[in-house]
């Protein structure tokens, strides 16, 4: 499979990331390796085999409702790039 | 042109469990912002969700009472999207293998069963909470965590409904059943529960579905409602000018009351979905779903239904009744002390409700118990006091939470049924109106009815009026 300059456009619009021209080059040329690489698995046939979504052969794995001590909000908010008193501050957000 | 309007709805309802869906944080509402958090529900690299199994029973219990069929297997998925309120770019959802599917709800359309189909119900977490400041161009919005990541549960509808008084008759059924299961607090001013409604029109006839146009932010069901109409009209309008409805969202404004269209939506699969690789598959067996179905409570239809058939209370007070699994509860304990149904079903629906409603009470902390409304019920029948003077006593009661017994002792409430005493003060009210007797001797019959009046006024109410009645005739016709 080709992957073509208006596939890297979405895709990174869809992550919301910039890419530069050269970029862009880069990463068709990357990602159309991947995929040709993954495309060899193709060949195998698994008409017969169940979709496997995990590699744990476990089900039902459960915690109880039990209240556990949270993180202290300056701690919260230690990582973020940007913060007003008690909160996240993030660029305008319009609907 | 003549339209037949069709609608689906989506319901997300906040599960009433105590901490989040994948972390130990509380779910508490309205605790200072960005204190219920954690590395988990923050979205930070290499943490590991794990299942509230809570949370999943409360899903599955409402998929169960939604007359779904339940998936054995179920698993979770993530689906991606950019949106400040949402930590990690993605939402822990269901898509592939939803938990409940081909469901149905019964609902009742002013007397009459209707069904409607529930495509399918899932469990997915909540996103934070942003907030817009009101400062005149501010660039910048603010966001709090401690929503993301509380359990919700979506219930999603097949496009069954054709008018909103279907809407509002699904809106409350589901409501009712949500807080009969005690799955969801639902409400709404709090968020717990929220619609979202989805629109087409069609040709009366046709049997294609137009292109549906999905309404968000609305946030009570009387604006679900108004939006339904809105959108009905405008849709309306553009066909019959000709004009292609577009395949879009549009967001509700309560304060104009119409609602404007939202920035392009992503498309379905723009979403990305794919399998949730942090958490383990459910596997649900038949013992499990017994167990589950073995705590199901009554649901409010069957038990209008029994409430009418047992009690032969009518089809409007029985709704009243249901209408709060509490006053159900309520009523039902009443019965059980002193089997007056009738006399019960007044007492809740009329008082009870009006001094909940005039006083703002909690229903859910009422200072009244089913023992102490079965004494009231009880007095009453004795003949201890009239019913004039037992509205007194439930006010208060309902004030102070005492006994009726001990308030009517304590304000020398019980009526007079002394004879003796009521003739006496019969004479006296005779001796001192000459003028309303002798009015009474020319035939105005409603001279008694002011001298009753005036009995019962000198003994604040509490003489018996049927015997001041016919004591009074007795003394006057001599």
């Amino acid at each position: 499979m080709k992957i073509e300059q208006k596939d890297i456009e979405y895709i990174a619009y869809l992550s919301r990331i910039e890419l530069s021209e050269n970029e862009k080059e880069t990463f068709i040329h990357q990602l159309s390796d991947i995929l040709s690489y993954i495309e060899t698995l193709n060949r195998l046939n698994t008409e017969t085999v169940e979709p496997l979504s995990c590699a744990i052969n476990t089900t039902n794995v459960f915690r109880e409702d039990m209240l556990e001590p949270s993180t202290p909000l300056k701690d919260a908010l230690l990582n973020a790039p940007a913060s007003q008193s008690v909160f996240f501050k993030v660029p305008k957000v319009i609907e | 042109m003549e339209y037949e309007v069709v609608i689906g709805l989506e319901t997300h309802a906040e599960l009433a469990t105590v901490t989040k869906l994948f972390c130990g944080c509380s779910t508490r509402f309205g605790s200072e912002p960005n204190t219920q958090v954690c590395p988990v529900c923050l979205g930070m690299p290499g943490v590991l969700p794990v299942m509230n199994r809570k949370a999943f029973e409360y899903a599955l219990k409402s998929a169960i009472a939604l007359n779904c069929k339940i998936c054995e297997f179920t698993n979770f998925d993530r689906k991606s999207y950019y949106y400040p309120d949402l930590p990690k770019n993605y939402q822990i959802s269901q898509n592939y293998h939803n938990l409940g599917i081909d469901g149905y709800m019964d609902i009742s359309v002013q007397g009459r069963g209707n069904r409607v189909r529930i495509h399918n119900v899932h469990l997915e977490e909540e996103a934070g909470k942003l907030i817009h400041p009101e400062e005149a161009g501010a660039d910048y919005s603010l966001v709090d965590f401690n929503r993301a990541g509380i359990p919700l549960l979506e219930i999603v509808s097949y496009p069954d409904m054709r008018n909103v008084t279907e809407v509002e008759s699904y809106m409350q059924t589901l409501r009712k059943i949500l807080l009969y299961t005690e799955v969801s607090d639902c409400k709404m001013q709090e968020g717990s529960l929220r619609f979202e409604a989805s629109i087409s029109l069609r040709k009366k006839g046709a049997d294609t579905l137009g292109n549906r146009v999905e309404i968000k932010n609305l946030n009570s069901m009387k604006s679900v409602l108004k939006a339904i109409d809105y959108e009905a009209k405008r849709q309306a309008n553009s066909l019959d000018r000709g004009e292609p409805i577009d395949r879009e969202t549009r967001l509700w404004d309560e304060v104009n009351e119409k609602s404007a269209r939202m920035r392009s939506k992503e498309e379905a699969q723009d979403y990305r979905y794919f399998p949730e690789p942090d958490l383990l598959p459910v596997v649900i067996g038949g013992k499990w779903i017994d167990a589950v179905k073995m705590t199901m409570p009554e649901l409010p239809l069957a038990r209008k239904q029994r409430f009418m058939e047992v009690f032969k209370l009518s089809d409007y007070d029985t709704g009243q009744l249901v209408e709060e699994k509490i006053l159900a509860d309520f009523f039902e304990d009443c019965i059980k002390i002193v089997d007056r149904p009738k006399a019960f079903c007044n007492w809740i629906t009329n008082d009870l409700l009006r001094e909940v409603n005039e006083r703002k009470l909690d229903i859910h902390h009422l200072p009244v118990r089913p023992k102490q409304m079965a004494a009231l019920v009880e007095i009453i029948e004795k003949g201890t006091i009239s019913s004039t003077i037992a509205k007194e006593v439930f006010s208060e009661m309902i004030q102070t939470g005492k006994d009726p017994q001990a308030i009517i002792e304590e304000k020398k409430l019980a009526q007079i049924s002394d004879e003796g005493l009521i003739e006496a003060l019969i004479v006296k009210i005779i001796s001192g109106n000459p003028a309303v007797i002798e009015d009474y001797k020319k035939g105005k019959k409603n001279a008694l009815t002011f001298l009753v009046g005036l009995v019962m006024k000198e003994t604040k109410g509490k003489a018996n009026p049927k015997m001041v009645n016919e004591l009074l005739q007795k003394k006057i016709d001599v």
